[in-house]
């Protein structure tokens, strides 16, 4: 098998593509996270995100966060167009800081939550979901 | 834009002191996300609830900000403190500028 110097060229931005596009989608997730933390690091602990590994159809995704003691909990969707989910404020009467809901996801990627706990510390966690059909229309 | 908007609040009728109740909400909303297309290729424009609270006497128990990204028909559950009898306040902003309210009495 024999590549013309047109084939090459086409994967070749084919393939450059490929590389850009996902940093994209991440870059505009992780300026989300800095906006919400002001930069601050982020522990690995202290917040828990519940999603399906698998999920079918990408119009309701269901997903459970929780963060003991946490004032906020941002859950984003860094393969969205638009990455942002939803923010949780908890309130003084908050049973404890847990919530679930559906969400939409556009295809398989990863969901993350950052959790601003009550020491003012950030916490993150996140999951890949395989989406099958994705959920954004159009 | 939104019509048939129904909120429906599900919370136990009574509860004792300093009980901690778990509450399920649902609205019935379309929550177009603007970025879907109708068949003549045009863009629907975005048209979700954008804001949802919950107060109990006035004091907030969660305040959950939505994006483009929830589901149709947004659904919430969480837990609520209840410290003494009185009312839970549902809202639900709309990007349109309606709000929507439901309120639920809680015996103790």
């Amino acid at each position: 098998m024999e590549f013309t110097r047109r084939e090459t060229l086409a994967i070749g931005a084919g393939a450059a593509l490929m590389t850009v596009l996902p940093f994209r989608a991440n870059a505009s997730a992780d300026d989300a996270i800095a906006a919400f933390t002001g930069g601050a690091a982020m522990a690995d602990t202290g917040v828990e995100l519940g999603a399906p590994e698998i999920a079918e159809n990408g119009n309701t995704v269901p997903i459970d966060v929780s963060a003991p003691g946490a004032s906020a909990i941002l859950v984003l969707a860094a393969g969205n167009p638009t990455p942002g989910v939803a923010t949780f404020n908890f309130g003084p009467l908050a049973g404890d800081q847990t919530a679930s809901t559906r969400i939409r996801l556009a295809g398989t990627q990863d969901v993350i939550a950052v959790a601003k706990l009550a020491d003012g510390t950030f916490a993150r966690a996140s999951k890949t979901v395989k989406v099958t059909i994705g959920g954004c229309g159009g | 834009m939104a019509s048939g908007v129904k909120p429906r609040v599900k919370v136990p009728k009574s509860a004792s002191a300093g009980e901690v109740i778990t509450i399920k909400s649902l609205i019935s909303h379309p929550m177009e996300s603007g970025q879907r297309k109708d068949g003549s290729g045009n863009i629907i424009p975005r048209s979700i609830i954008n804001r949802f609270t919950c107060e109990y006497n006035g004091q907030s128990v969660i305040d959950i900000t939505l994006e483009p990204a929830i589901s149709t028909n947004p659904y919430f559950q969480f837990d609520a403190t209840v410290p003494e009898a009185g009312e839970f306040k549902f809202t639900w902003y709309d990007d349109d500028g309606s709000v929507y309210e439901d309120t639920k009495k809680v015996s103790v």
